[in-house]
């Protein structure tokens, strides 16, 4: 199917503004009409909490807020695990990855780790899938390794496999670079880690939106990706978790909606995934996610896929042609995601000449000090894809970026 | 573009390419690193102090354009002058690129730093101007080492 992006545009309000290229999708994308109404449909004519509530309105409430979950497992292909409300076990709302994140580092880390454990991370990885381990790390007692890039920003695989051992408890690893658009080899690095007893978390901020994603044949523990990087709102995100390793974890939050029962002396959890969503969760985002998810299901992640993918050759050809230009990352499997630095001119003059465009891009470390600091580079300037970017953006940001080269040198 | 153009003016390009003072002062009173950690931008300020007066201020480091200009033109400007000089000049050179104060209303302490007051229409770029002179800043006033802008 050919996607028809002159279309698709028309559906995102912010973009209706002729003059704005906007290429920071990678950080946050723009939200379609769609999103929007819906969020305003459950507040003016849904809206009230979820979960037992007893008139009709509440329950509306609950089969929206409860029908995103059925979706989200269907749109990631999470196995069917459901609980006594046939509520599937696997999937907890969160704020978004990094709350995901942080919601298995502390619980899983911290009743888990013991001294001298071993996580493996990537130098790739989003400050939000290194900080997390390294505060449980700190209160555990665990070791942290990190698997590094070749010079074209993959990783290096021989590198992984002599960090693999006995000691190694959880291996956590960004499915698509933030910086380089590298997409990761998952499933060989999931099987890798479970030969080893080893479990397995995939950041998927950078992957879900772009791509079909299919966790259960990825075969990974965790998988956690957000909202706000799907065309949904902010503040919403969805931690795919293997349930029979949740069973046993003590909870993230104490509050209302997480217990079974409360008494003076303690209290007992509710069954997955309550147990690990205390009060009351983000309903219209939730709901509004679920637009999302349709949105993208209409257009189909394959053609999605493809079209980003064609998109982002089309760049790298023209972004080729410019003199003294330096792209990171090159990775033979790569996503919509394009850092780079031009000799002589700092990323931020860059971004700024840019904007005097309106060409909307990055210039910074992007949250990954680590991977900034193996190329030994303060900060890149990022061009980043979605499904309303077309030809026209990319040779609109290329004539600008040739007027930085003029301007600046 | 036309504000854009007026705020990187020649004076500003040039301290970029060609910066002045950009070396260390080995025997230093304080010595003190100046980072922004969502830039990159990161420098270390030099300065000598004799009698309350800067003898001598230098720096050394890696920013944009914006933020190694403003630190080349700051220790130029600086030589000679005494502390309590150069914290009336911070607060003056604060308050002109947050759009607090007008620059033609202090042309003459401010003399070739009036050149960063088209930073007031780029409040994001504030923090890449402000850099070097928070460094110095608190590195005479506190004697703090490592200052961070954000």
């Amino acid at each position: 199917m050919k996607i028809d992006v002159a279309k698709i545009k028309q559906d995102f309000p912010c973009l209706q503004n002729s003059e704005l290229t906007y290429l920071d999708s990678a950080s946050t994308t723009q939200r379609p009409l769609q999103v929007v109404e819906r969020i305003k449909r459950f507040y003016c004519e849904q809206n009230a909490n979820v979960h037992r509530a007893i008139y009709d309105l509440g329950a509306e409430a609950t089969v929206a807020y409860e029908g995103v979950r059925k979706k989200v497992k269907e749109f990631i292909n999470a196995p069917t695990v459901l609980n006594s409300e046939r509520m599937p076990k696997n999937i907890i709302f969160t704020s978004g990855t990094t709350a995901a994140i942080n919601l298995v580092a502390q619980c899983w880390g911290g009743s888990q780790l013991k001294p001298d454990d071993e996580i493996i991370l990537t130098i790739m990885e989003h400050h939000s899938n290194i900080v997390p381990w390294q505060l449980i790390a700190a209160k555990t007692g665990a070791k942290l390794k990190f698997v590094t890039v070749d010079s074209n920003g993959a990783l290096d695989l021989d590198h992984y496999r002599s960090l693999l051992s006995d000691k190694t408890k959880l291996v956590s690893c960004t499915h698509v670079s933030n910086v380089l658009g590298t997409v990761n080899p998952i499933k060989e690095i999931v099987q890798e880690a479970k030969a080893v007893g080893a479990i397995t978390l995939v950041d998927g901020a950078q992957s879900v939106p772009h791509m079909p994603v299919n966790v259960t044949d990825l075969g990974c523990d965790f998988y956690a990706f957000s909202s706000h990087k799907l065309g949904g709102p902010t503040g919403v995100g969805v931690l795919y978790a293997n349930p029979d390793i949740m069973q046993e974890l003590p909870p993230y939050m104490g509050g209302g909606d997480m217990i079974e029962f409360v008494t003076t002396e303690g209290a007992s959890w509710a069954e997955l995934p309550s147990k690990f969503e205390a009060g009351t969760p983000n309903i219209a985002g939730v709901v509004g996610l679920g637009e999302a998810i349709d949105y993208l299901t209409s257009i189909g992640m394959e053609n999605i896929h493809n079209y980003e993918q064609k998109l982002t050759e089309y760049t790298l050809e023209k972004l080729q042609e410019i003199p003294s230009i330096k792209i990171y990352g090159n990775a033979e499997k790569r996503a919509g995601v394009i850092s780079f630095a031009l000799e002589e001119v700092h990323a931020h003059d860059i971004a700024h000449f840019l904007s005097q465009k309106s060409v909307c891009t990055r210039a910074g470390h992007h949250c990954a000090q680590p991977l900034m600091n193996h190329f030994g580079v303060d900060s890149t300037t990022r061009i980043s894809f979605y499904i309303y970017n077309d030809t026209s953006d990319i040779d609109r940001f290329i004539e600008a970026l040739n007027e930085v080269r003029l301007f600046f040198t | 573009m036309d504000e854009f153009k007026e705020l990187y003016q020649e004076i500003i390009m040039d301290n970029n390419k060609y910066p002045k003072n950009f070396r260390e002062i080995e025997e230093c009173s304080c010595k003190v690193h100046g980072k922004n950690p969502m830039c990159g931008d990161n420098f270390t300020i030099y300065v000598k102090l004799e009698d309350e007066k800067i003898v001598d201020c230098s720096f050394q480091g890696a920013g944009c354009a914006i933020s190694k200009a403003s630190a080349s033109m700051m220790t130029e400007f600086l030589q000679g002058k005494t502390i309590k000089e150069a914290e009336e000049v911070f607060d003056l050179f604060t308050g002109m690129i947050r759009g607090e104060i007008d620059a033609t209303d202090h042309f003459d302490e401010l003399g070739k730093l009036v050149a960063f007051s088209g930073l007031s229409q780029f409040p994001v770029r504030v923090k890449c101007a402000t850099l070097a002179w928070n460094a110095l800043h608190e590195a005479v006033t506190t004697g703090q080492e490592v200052v961070t802008t954000e």
